[in-house]
Formats: C-alpha cells, structure tokens, sequence
C-alpha cells in the first residue's frame, strides 16, 4: 500500500536532520496557520498564489531563494562547524549523515538558491524594461515557478522522511547506482531536480519567447538594456542545456528503478558517459547562473555612475560569445580522468577563450566608472565587492583550466574556493546588488541603506575569511569533502575558515534586520516617484510598485537608455510629453493551474521516491487533468477600463511631475 | 619548513631539463618572480602539500602552476588596484573628478580590453598546450632505467597496491624505490576514486572496468601522504595511506622481507574478501599475489565490490538477480 515507506523512514536516530525538519515544517505549518487566523488566506490565494503577474512570480522566485539560502547555509555551518572539529575526532556528524549534508548544500545553493534568486529578478524586470505589460506566458509562468518549489519542498522533506542522497551534489555512478546507493537519497535528488527542471525549461522558453517576440515599439535589439540581453542569453542556455540534465537523470532512473546498465558497472555500463553528460549541462549551468549577475552589474554599475554602459557593443558581443563557448567547455571538470594530452589541451584552450569576453566586461565595467560620478549605494558596493572578488575568482578558475596545475589541485579545497569564489563573488554578489537596486520598483519602499551596507561588509569580509584559507589547504593537499582527517597542518586554516562563516552569518542576521526595519519604516522609506537611483530603463518609469498593467501606453523607443533620454527630454523642455488617449487593457486572469500542477507534483515525486506506485498514477492523472482543464477554459482575459487606467496613470504622471521639478531645481 | 631561494632556484633549473615547457621562464627577471612567488607559497606549503614538491612530476605541475599564476598576477592586480581608483576618484562626492557622461565608447579602449585578455590567453594557452603534453600522466618519465610497475586497485574503502615484478602486494601503504620512474596501472573495483600522492604530483581517477596510467617518481627517500582524492562514499576520509620512499637497497630488502614475512596470499578467493566494504583497515601485505588478478579485477572476471552488505538507509532497496 505504501510502497517501501514505513516508520523506519523517519531517522529516529539522527536527532539532527530531525530536529531541523521539525524546526522547518513547524515555522512553515505555523506560518501557514497563522496567515489562515489572521484571515489572509484569501488574499494571499488570489493576489500571489494563483498571480500570474510576472512581478508577484519574480518575488516569489526571490522569497523561495532566501528561504533556501538559509537551508543551504545551515548546511555550510554544519560542515565547517563538523571540520573544525573533527581533527583526529570523530565530530558530531557520522559520515552517513556528513555526506548528505554537503549533497544538499550543493545541490539547494545552486539550483534552489541561485537559479530561483536569478529567475526571480529575470521575472520582475525584463518585462517591464522591455516596456511591455507581461511575458509571453503568463500561466506557463506559473507553473514554473510552482514546480521549482515543488523540488525544493522534496528536498526539504528528505530531512523528515526517509534520508538525501550521500553521494555529492553531482551523483556520479557507480556510487549513485542502485548497488552502492540502494537508499532514497539518490531518488529524493533524482526526481526534485526532474520536477523542478521541467520548470526550469518551461521559465527558459517563455524568456526566449518574451524577449525575441514582446518588446515595445522601436525597442530594437541593440536599444535593449543590457540585462534583456544577458537574460536573452541565460534563457537560450537553459533551453539548450536543461533537456541534456533531464536525458541523463532519466538514464540513471532507468539505471535505478528498471535495471538499465546505461552507468553501471556491468553489462557494458559506463560511468564516464554520466560524468561528460552532467557537464555538458553542468558548465552551461554555470553560466546560466553567471550571465543575468552580469546583467545586474552593468545596470547598477550605470545607473549609479551616471553614465550610460560603456561600450555597450562589445558587451553584447561578448555575452553571446559566452553563451556559445559554454558549451565547448565541459570536459575541463575532469582532466584527471586521464583522457589523453590532445584532448586535455584542447578543452584547456577554450575554456580560456571563455576568459576573454570575461576580461573584456570586466574592463567595461571599469571604464563605464571612469568620469562618473560614483555613488556608494548598497547596490554599487555589490558590484565594486563584485569587481574585486570576481578578479580573483576568475584567475584562479583559469589556473585550473591549466591541466599540470588540475593534476594537483583538482578536487582540492582550492577547487571548493575557487567555484565559491565565482558564485559568490559573481553570482551571490550580483543576487543581492540586483535584490537592493530592484526592491523599490517592486514594493514602493527602498531598503535602508546603513543595515545594508553593514551586512556587504559582513558578507565581503566573511567571504575572504572562509575562502582564503580554503585557498591555502588546497595547496597543502586537503581534498574536499573530507569527514575528518588527522593533518595537524591543516587544522588551524579550518578553523579560520569556521570563523568567516560566522561573520557571514552577520551578514545574514543584517540582511534579515535591514528587511524588518525597512518593513517597519516602510512609510518613511516610500519610494514615491517611481524612479529612486535616477534610473535608465524604462523600469524606472513606472510608479513603484508598478500597476499591474505596466504601462498605461505602450511606451515609443527611439534610443537605447530610453526612460534617460525621456527624462533629459522633458528636462529640456520642461514639460512631460502630452497625456495619451487611454484605451482598454486586457489582462491575463489569475490561474490556479501552477499551484494544482504542483500540488500533483509533490505527491508524483514522492510517490515515484517511495514505489507508491497507485498514488503516483492518480497524482500523474491530476497534474495531466489540471493541464488539459486549464486548455479547455473559456474566458482567459479581464479587462481594467480606459477610466480606471487613466487614473492610475494621472497618478504617477503627477509624481513624475514632480520629481522632474526636483531634478530640475538640482541641475 | 625552511626558505631557501637558491634550492628553489635549483628545482626550477632542474626542471627544465626534464619536464616542463622552457618557453616562459627563460627570462632572468621573470624567474626570480616566480621564485618570489614560489616562497611565498612554500610557506603555506609546510606539511603534506603539493609544495615544495618532491618528483619530477610534481615539480613539473608546481613550476606550471606558480607561472600561471604569475602570468595572471601581472593583469589581475592591475585591475582589481584600477577598480578600486576609479571607484574612488569618481564618487560623487569628489568635486575635482571631470563627470565625463558622454564617455561611452572609444575604439582604442575596447582595442585593448580585447586585446588584453586575448595575448594573456595567448600566452597562457601556450603554456597549457605544452604542459599538457609534457605532464601527460599516461607518458612515461625520460630515463635510463627501467620503471616499477604498481598496480594500484581502489577498493571501499582501502587500496591495494600490487607489484607484478615482485609478485607481492600491499594494503593501504605503498612502498618504492626512490630516483626510480614508476608506472602506476590503476582501476578500481567498485565506484570512482583518484589516486593522489600530493607531493609526488599528478592525480588520476581509477574507474571500474577502465585501466588508467599515471608516471610518477620521488627524487628523495621520504614519507608522504597518499589519499583518495574523489569522494567514493561513507568511508572514503580514511582512504588515505602512507607512501614510503625508500633508498633502492632498501627497497630490495623491504621486498624480500615481505615475501618472507608476510603470511596472507592474494587469490581470487581472498581478493573477494578484500573486497567487502571496510574502513580504517590496518596496513599489511601478501607475500603471493595470483597472477594476472589484476586484469581480472579491470575484466570483471572476478565481480565487482558488493556495496553495503548490511543494509542502514532508509528505503533501501536491493536489487537481485545477480
């Protein structure tokens, strides 16, 4: 009836994941509980659960982020915590347990923490600087937004019930197969990151659509702000990679659940075929992750220069560059594998080809700073910490892109600085730098700056101080994922190590406090015209948070920079453009189909994890059900009339009015 | 660990000859920054790191790896000291900064920002293209005699190391002669590992079914660490084992020693014992090994390890019909 799930499933015996699954489900059922007394059950279903407003999805993306953010780094806690402990010691974690925990460190940073964040900004600002009232597909939307959360909610059930792969956040075969791994963990793992990576493509097609099909009148390719760009090319990534990561799970599903030999050790077998499968998705992934920071960098670094981006050109040359060399790269992840000097320095080249274009925004970026006049907001000391970190980062990423140095360094601390020095330092940096800059337009209040500040420095001084001395037992031949070790030399870089994520964890503890006391001074903190950093892109040209139609009348593009040139327009002339003859808009409905999809979902996954097979059929039947009663619907649009819209919009040209005396009076 | 720039020095002369490209660090001035360089490291290097490094191998890795850097050294820490300028000199607060809004493209800047990053790689590539092929583990050593063959098998979670030419085989210590090239032939029985000696240099994954090659050598008799360097499971922090670099008469008499002293025999039969996973195993030695075992264990004539045999994971579920 149950399949292979009993009582002995809930690891009575590690206190631990536990005690934290309880701690999690309780503030989640408590919250739940909570929002359901106060009565806001309501609103909460029919403004954000069933929204299918690309803003509403985008903050969602971003809440799931943080809430994983601070899963995974419980998890980075636990290991440090554990490694500064268990010299010539056992520490408090067994190995079976140790060994799940950076699995899912991994596995939840990078595409429950990272991927969402992205998606998440993608979400709330590419529409509106494209100038137009939503994506492509709003309800398809939707759904990839719930199906994500799906994945991560199974991977969080894994702490409560049955146990998360121990495999690493990569399981390669044979240690993922059935033989070596006969638990769940490797299931749990397998069938997230399927349910969760169909919402991954199906986010990756409604981009590409969006950005290649829905752009505002004259918003011609070369006069798109340079995030379009960079999410253009991170959603034309996903499209191409995320079918490979969902072929190759699939093969060690097969492998697992049917007696397939695609990866196993017998009958003909071969586990190098998963290994160059993974990374022809997993290096991509990286970029994927990579490129929309690189987005956010351009803006905030502009935007707070006050100068348009610097060679403009060469940094869209150079971000479909990248997207293209992404995928000539792979086999760099494993010169150890022995695959012979041709091919090995034939992956090393182009894996340093991949740090021209790099170089080259990095420049950009640099002289986009020269003659501006810089300010120290939250967002720019990201981007500046950005610069910074990324230099070092991206030089140690090429030393190991340099096969005799691989042969010693790979699978070093060194190789776990260096990956978190990129994701970090690029991606986690440009997370928050767009989180700050962006925040105003989607709430209508800004973040106080000074907590912000103090929790950059926090996060910039704990980096260096967990990392560098990663850095350091990479080149004294610590291999990672270690459980204990008995090297004298390498204890006291550990403990150092255990010290930054402690400053890192202020970091956090500020951020958290910046939210709340932001929150509470929301009133003070409004951001009334709409346009709080002297913005650019046509973002800032909507009251904050914007209506949820965007934009009254489709804004007309004439230049790239098109709210600047607007503004420096009216500045001139000192009148706004004439009021437009408003029409009636129609807009998407809100659907229920993301939340019921999922809803099927999460019982598909679990059932298929625990052999239930009837539950997995019924579940599978309900998500097919939902879909094709979400083709069959009626009425797909509702209609805001010309009044309503011209009233909101009346609104926000007196605030613009305003805010043009201001800047009037400054100039 | 001492500082001694004129060994240093030595190592770099000394590996010129052998293994590494001498393209890039002919140059006098250069050399001496990559010594600077090399202290630096060898500093933090006290211990069982990859630095300073005991073969040639490893000197070949380590020269590669300190020019590399360097190379990098000279565009990264203008970039990142430029960052910081500018950020500085154009806040907005500074009055005396020309605000230049209009400054947004000029053909001789975007010459260089590509052409930068472009010759770095140039030069880069170059270094990597030959260190490649120099420092290709599959290529044997130049020398006038004859390598050791070791056959080494990763097991969960221990290893064993065979000597063909001895017909002895050891657990979880490996021994050999020092100045001599070694030949290992690797593969494992069950799931990945890599086989790492960080002093000695180069690592390399041992996979089921698949023989891997890997040349190394120790210049000097020493002790050093060896290990697994790719995770393989719940016991995979103690896969590591002594490696014991002995003088060549010692190594002779260590070999006779263990033909006479050992007790246990390396058959099919016991191999399969061997097999089963254990941790924390004591080192020991076979003063008989079987002939050919190890091309049974890469054929899988002799069946691979059996995983975890009681069975703690939650929902495990063992497949049959083996």
């Amino acid at each position: 009836m149950l399949g292979k799930l009993t009582w002995a499933a809930v690891p009575l015996d590690h206190p631990i994941p536990l005690i934290a699954g309880c701690v999690a489900f309780g503030v989640v059922g408590g919250f739940v509980v909570y929002v359901v007394l106060k009565g806001w059950a309501p609103y909460l279903w029919r403004e954000w659960i069933t929204s299918v407003d690309h803003k509403r999805i985008g903050v969602m993306y971003i809440f799931l982020a943080m809430v994983m953010l601070l899963r995974g780094f419980s998890d980075a806690i636990m290991m440090r915590s554990q490694q500064a402990l268990a010299f010539r010691a056992p520490g408090y974690l067994p190995p079976e347990h140790y060994d799940q925990i950076f699995s899912a460190h991994g596995t939840l940073m990078i595409l429950f923490v990272a991927m969402p964040f992205m998606i998440g900004l993608i979400n709330i600002v590419v529409p509106l600087q494209l100038g137009v009232r939503d994506v492509a597909f709003p309800t398809l939307n939707s759904v990839g937004f719930w199906l994500t959360a799906t994945g991560a909610l199974l991977i969080n059930l894994s702490l409560l019930i049955g146990e998360f792969a121990r495999t690493g956040w990569l399981p390669y075969p044979p240690l993922s197969g059935i033989e070596y791994s006969p638990g769940v963990g490797v299931d749990y793992y397998l069938w997230s990151l399927q349910i969760s990576g169909v919402g991954t493509l199906l986010t990756g097609v409604n981009f590409v659509t969006t950005i290649l099909k829905i752009r505002a009148p004259g918003m011609t390719y070369m006069r798109m702000p340079i995030f379009c760009w960079t999410s253009l090319a991170s959603s034309l990534l996903i499209v191409a990679a995320f079918p490979i990561l969902t072929a190759t799970l699939a093969m060690l599903l097969l492998d697992r659940y049917l007696g397939f030999h695609f990866f196993t050790n017998e009958a003909g077998g071969n586990a190098m075929m998963f290994m160059n499968l993974i990374w022809a998705w997993g290096h991509p992934e990286v970029y994927i992750l990579v490129l929309p920071a690189f987005g956010v960098f351009s803006e905030v670094v502009s935007t707070l220069s006050g100068k348009p981006l610097f060679g403009y050109r060469s940094m869209v040359a150079a971000t479909m560059a990248i997207c293209v060399l992404a995928f000539m790269v792979w086999l760099h992840h494993f010169f150890t594998m022995g695959a012979g000097a041709n091919v090995n320095a034939f992956f090393a080249v182009t894996t340093m080809i991949i740090a021209v274009p790099t170089g080259v925004k990095v420049f950009n970026w640099l002289f986009t700073m020269y003659g501006g006049r810089i300010r120290f907001a939250p967002p720019m000391l990201w981007s500046i910490g950005f610069l910074v970190t990324f230099a070092i980062g991206g030089m140690t990423g090429v030393l190991l892109s340099v096969p005799p140095a691989d042969f010693v360094l790979h699978n070093s601390l060194f190789l776990v600085a260096h990956f978190h020095n990129v994701i970090i330092g690029g991606v986690l940096f440009g997370a928050f730098a767009g989180y700050t800059f962006w925040f105003p337009k989607a709430f209508g209040f800004r973040l106080e700056e000074g907590l912000g500040r103090a929790a950059f420095w926090c996060w910039f001084l704990g980096f260096y101080l967990a990392f560098m001395p990663l850095y350091v037992l990479g080149f004294m031949g610590m291999t990672r994922r270690m459980q204990h070790y008995d090297i004298p030399e390498w204890h006291p870089w550990l403990l150092l190590a255990a010290a930054g994520v402690v400053v890192i964890l202020a970091g956090i503890g500020l951020q958290i406090a910046q939210l709340v006391v932001s929150f509470r001074h929301r009133e003070q903190l409004r951001d009334t015209t709409g346009d709080p950093w002297n913005g650019r892109s046509l973002e800032w040209s909507t009251s904050s948070p914007p209506p949820a139609f965007n934009f009254a009348v489709l804004p007309r593009i004439e230049e790239s920079d098109a709210y600047w040139q607007t503004k420096q327009r009216a500045l001139r002339q000192h009148v706004l453009a004439d009021e437009p003859a408003y029409e009636d808009i129609e807009l998407p409905r809100n659907s229920a189909t993301g939340v019921v999809c999922a809803f099927f979902g999460t019982f598909l996954g679990f059932a298929l994890i625990w052999h239930i097979w009837w539950l997995a059929a019924i579940s599978f039947l309900g998500a097919f059900a939902t879909f094709v009663a979400f083709a069959w619907r009626d009425r797909t649009e509702y209609r805001v009339s010309a009044d309503e819209v011209a009233r909101i919009d009346r609104e926000n040209r007196s605030a613009r009015r305003a805010a043009l005396a201001q800047l009037g009076a400054a100039e | 660990m001492e500082l001694d720039p004129a060994r240093d020095r030595a190592v770099l002369e000394r590996q010129r000859d052998v293994a590494s490209p001498d393209l890039f660090i002919r140059r006098p001035g250069f050399r001496a920054e990559c010594g600077g360089l090399l202290a630096l490291l060898t500093l933090t290097g006290c211990g069982p790191g990859i630095l300073p490094s005991e073969g040639v191998v490893g000197k070949g890795n380590t020269t590669i790896m300190i020019d590399s850097l360097a190379i990098m050294l000279a565009i990264v820490i203008p970039t990142i000291v430029a960052t910081l300028a500018f950020a500085w000199w154009f806040r907005s607060s500074n009055l005396s900064a020309r605000y230049r809004p209009d400054f947004v493209y000029s053909g001789q800047i975007e010459m260089v920002t590509w052409s930068i990053p472009l010759m770095t790689i140039m030069l880069l590539g170059g270094v990597a293209w030959r260190g490649s092929h120099d420092l290709d583990p599959a290529r044997p050593l130049p020398s006038d005699e004859a390598p050791l063959k070791i056959q080494a098998v990763s097991l969960d979670w221990k290893w064993l190391f065979i000597y063909p030419d001895h017909n002895i085989a050891t657990v979880n210590r490996l021994v050999i002669p020092a100045g001599v090239p070694l030949h290992f032939t690797l593969t494992s029985a069950s799931v990945m590992n890599a086989f790492f000696i960080p002093k000695l240099g180069s690592m390399i994954y041992t996979m089921n079914r698949m023989e891997t090659q890997l040349h190394l050598n120790a210049d000097q008799p020493g002790t050093f660490l060896g290990m697994s360097s790719h995770f393989s499971g719940d016991g995979f922090a103690d896969m590591q084992f002594n490696v014991q670099a002995l003088p060549k008469d010692g190594f002779s008499a260590w070999i006779d020693e263990t033909r006479k002293g050992a007790t246990a025999i390396l058959t099919s039969q016991t191999y399969q014992d061997l097999a089963k996973q254990s941790v924390n195993v004591a080192p020991f030695a076979y003063s008989a090994v079987e002939p050919d075992l190890f091309h049974k264990v890469v054929m899988q004539t002799l069946p691979p390890g059996p995983g975890p045999v009681v069975e703690t994971s939650p929902g495990a579920s063992k497949r049959g019909g083996k």
